[in-house]
């Protein structure tokens, strides 16, 4: 209905502007200006009042339900008029749902299904006359020396902003929530305790008097085998993007290029639960069997298993973006340096490698902040137990696989083991926020270097 | 043709024909470069010159879609022999492109990247006394000598030009190719550079390609005139400028054409 409306909108601005054309001086704007002026201010206006109204929705419905319950029911506990009132309100839009509920009375559900039918109405009338009103007032405004361009060109201006704006936004909620949530932990937990402790076993119990009711939150274990990981990944990773980039850049040929570049990219679009699967099924068992082998005691879940294959994953990123990096170095540099009698080798050892430095130590420093981010590998093949150690041969566990299992369990919400998994988490993110802020801020030097 | 008998040829030139995929971009070209003289290679863009100095160090090597035939001796040996080392042959010759490229690094490093590439200098002060004197030789010295550590780029345009043939002469070339040198440069940078040509000339064999008829008639002794892939004509430089035998030389030298 509101895109009808501005549609004829739209048309009878372009008409009014037409119709003075013919007998006037020209215009100051096209017609389809005058059209699209108009139009937006007849959608607009009434689009923010129904957003304002979906976001107070709660409120609205609860300031309806209240005067019912506190008439309907005797006495009730605070938990129980939530309750009560949660469910009247998702069974507000259907009146036999609202007679059977035995909340309220019949004549009761009658009256309450009328005033919630009544402001529905009057919602939806207050839509309509907004959007006449601002679509009169602004066609009264249309003239010949109107100049509906620029004004159409600001609102248009707004629209971005505000487009641009939310994902600014989500990303402060999300934060936001991470903080609040963190805090309410840190009521639980010592900061510190949680930040130096090295024990890990978030176990509280039902039942106040049971064994280990209280739960230890020390978080090294799972960042040291975080590291662990990562550092494993990284040296798989590095050395083999690396080597790849060095090829398609520098010695292959651009035909060869153009197939193995995509196929190398292949990598990064497998699902990392595939990934998983393969490292629990294939690399893990491969991996034990060959430290027996060798006369070492390997953990079928190990984390040489899991960042191998996480290393692999990861792989494409380095290459990819060294690649481009590479590249990207001015072709007169390596010419200048095979003229001087350099060969391959030794250009991209002495030229061409120190000049994309800085781009390669970012690309290296996004893989692992996408290994550190890495969670369906690490849960399948890396197992659960948070030791703390240094083997690469024992399970470890990780921040992202523990903030999984905290969240899986049928916990009420707000004990210490759920609320945890928010302090992992923003410590998780103002990790890989530091790493990345570190990539842009080497590239952005790269850039200036090479301008 | 009437060239000057005083220097014998070093870099012989029969029948050079290069091809980029399918085109042709040089047809038959035989054209001999003297010794210890500066050779300008002129020609409309497009001609072929440059294709025709990369040929000489074998820089076309590097494109993929390039394809060499015919012979180009220097020293009588066959620079395009399958038993030639186009790394041994590139560090005999130096080149100097259109656009300063000095390498990131320290402007010492620039200087002293192709001897220590070479390892024919084993002693630091060796290398120092050679970067040095390079630079002496490139008219740098004066200007750098307290900067050596700072970063190549931070030069002046004309400056890094300068180290660019510091650098190409610290590797001890018999011969230098410059594809348009000062191109990129002012005229006072110009003037430099054409001033260092005129004397490493006595030393080293030069090639050199300009757009500009006043330089190449002001720093070269001999000229070749090149157009759409074929050398047309090559001889003194004071004849090609003042009586050329063919009329599109004349054209162009004049102005008339290209």
């Amino acid at each position: 209905m509101i895109a009808a409306s501005g549609l004829l909108s739209f048309k009878l601005g372009k008409r009014r502007a037409r119709s003075q054309l013919e007998n006037n001086e020209p215009l100051r704007s096209m017609p389809i200006y005058h059209g699209l002026y108009v139009s937006l201010w007849t959608i607009l206006p009434p689009i923010f009042l129904l957003i304002l109204f979906l976001i107070f929705k709660n409120n609205i419905l609860d300031y309806l339900i209240t005067p019912f319950i506190s008439a309907s029911t005797i006495t009730m506990g605070l938990d129980e008029v939530i309750y009560v009132k949660n469910s009247l309100m998702n069974n507000i839009s259907n009146l036999n749902n609202l007679i059977d509920s035995d909340f309220l009375s019949k004549e009761m559900a009658y009256s309450l299904y009328g005033k919630y039918s009544l402001g529905r109405l009057v919602i939806f009338g207050s839509l309509v006359i907004l959007s006449i009103i601002f679509s009169f007032l602004t066609f009264k405004k249309l003239s010949v020396r109107f100049d509906a361009r620029r004004r159409v060109e600001s609102i248009f201006k707004f629209i971005f902003f505000l487009f641009s704006t939310m994902a600014v936004l989500t990303t402060v909620g999300i934060i936001l929530s991470l903080i609040f949530e963190t805090i309410r932990f840190f009521s639980h937990v010592g900061f510190f305790e949680f930040i130096f402790g090295t024990h890990w076993s978030p176990q509280t119990s039902i039942r106040e008097d049971q064994v280990g009711s209280s739960g230890s939150f020390g978080a090294i274990p799972l960042f040291t085998g975080t590291l662990l990981i990562t550092a494993v990944a990284m040296s798989i990773a590095a050395p083999l993007g690396l080597y790849s980039a060095i090829f398609l850049s520098q010695y292959a040929k651009p035909r060869t290029r153009d197939w193995l570049k995509p196929i190398l990219e292949i990598l990064a679009g497998i699902p990392t639960v595939v990934y998983g699967f393969f490292a629990a099924l294939t690399v893990g068992p491969f991996v034990r069997s060959c430290g027996e082998y060798l006369g070492l005691t390997v953990a079928t879940e190990s984390a040489l298993a899991a960042g191998a294959v996480m290393g692999v994953m990861i792989i494409p990123y380095v290459s990819s973006l060294s690649d481009d990096v590479m590249s990207a170095v001015p072709v007169s540099l390596r010419d200048g340096s095979l003229a001087l009698g350099a060969t391959k080798a030794e250009t991209v050892k002495k030229v061409i490698f120190p000049a994309a430095l800085p781009g390669i130590v970012s690309a290296l420093l996004l893989a692992i902040s996408r290994a550190i981010g890495e969670t369906m590998i690490v849960v399948m093949a890396a197992g659960l137990a948070a030791n703390l150690t240094a083997n690469p041969l024992s399970a470890v566990t990780t921040v992202t696989v523990q903030i999984v299992t905290l969240l899986v369990g049928d916990q009420e919400f707000d004990s210490a083991k759920t609320l945890a998994a928010f302090a992992l988490g923003l410590m998780l993110f103002a990790i890989t926020l530091v790493l990345n802020i570190f990539a842009m801020i080497i590239v952005r030097r790269y850039r200036e270097r090479y301008e | 043709m009437n060239d000057s008998l005083k220097n014998k040829s070093l870099i012989k030139c029969s029948d050079v024909n290069v091809y980029y995929a399918d085109q042709q971009a040089l047809f038959n070209i035989n054209l001999d470069i003297k010794e210890k003289e500066v050779t300008s290679l002129i020609g409309p863009s497009g001609c072929g010159k440059s294709t025709f100095l990369r040929c000489i160090n074998r820089m076309n090597d590097v494109i993929d879609i390039c394809k060499v035939e015919g012979s180009i001796k220097i020293d009588n040996q066959n620079i395009y022999d399958p038993e030639v080392d186009v790394v041994e042959l590139r560090s005999r010759i130096g080149m100097v492109f259109q656009k300063p490229n000095p390498f990131p690094k320290s402007v010492y490093d620039n200087v002293a990247y192709g001897p220590k590439l070479h390892g024919r200098i084993l002693h630091q002060s060796d290398l120092d006394s050679k970067v040095q004197e390079s630079l002496e030789r490139a008219g740098l010295w004066a200007e750098v000598k307290d900067r050596l550590q700072e970063p190549g780029t931070s030069l002046s345009g004309g400056q890094q030009q300068r180290l660019c043939i510091a650098r190409a002469i610290a590797i001890d070339p018999s011969v230098i190719l410059m594809d348009e040198p000062c191109s990129a440069l002012d005229p006072i940078a110009t003037a430099k550079i054409e001033e260092l040509i005129d004397e490493l000339k006595s030393k080293y064999t030069i090639t050199i390609v300009t757009h500009s008829m006043q330089q190449a008639a002001r720093v070269s002794q001999r000229t070749a005139f090149f157009h759409l892939g074929k050398l047309i004509e090559v001889g003194d430089t004071e004849k090609i400028f003042r009586s050329p035998e063919h009329e599109q030389t004349e054209a162009y030298v004049t102005g008339r054409y290209g």
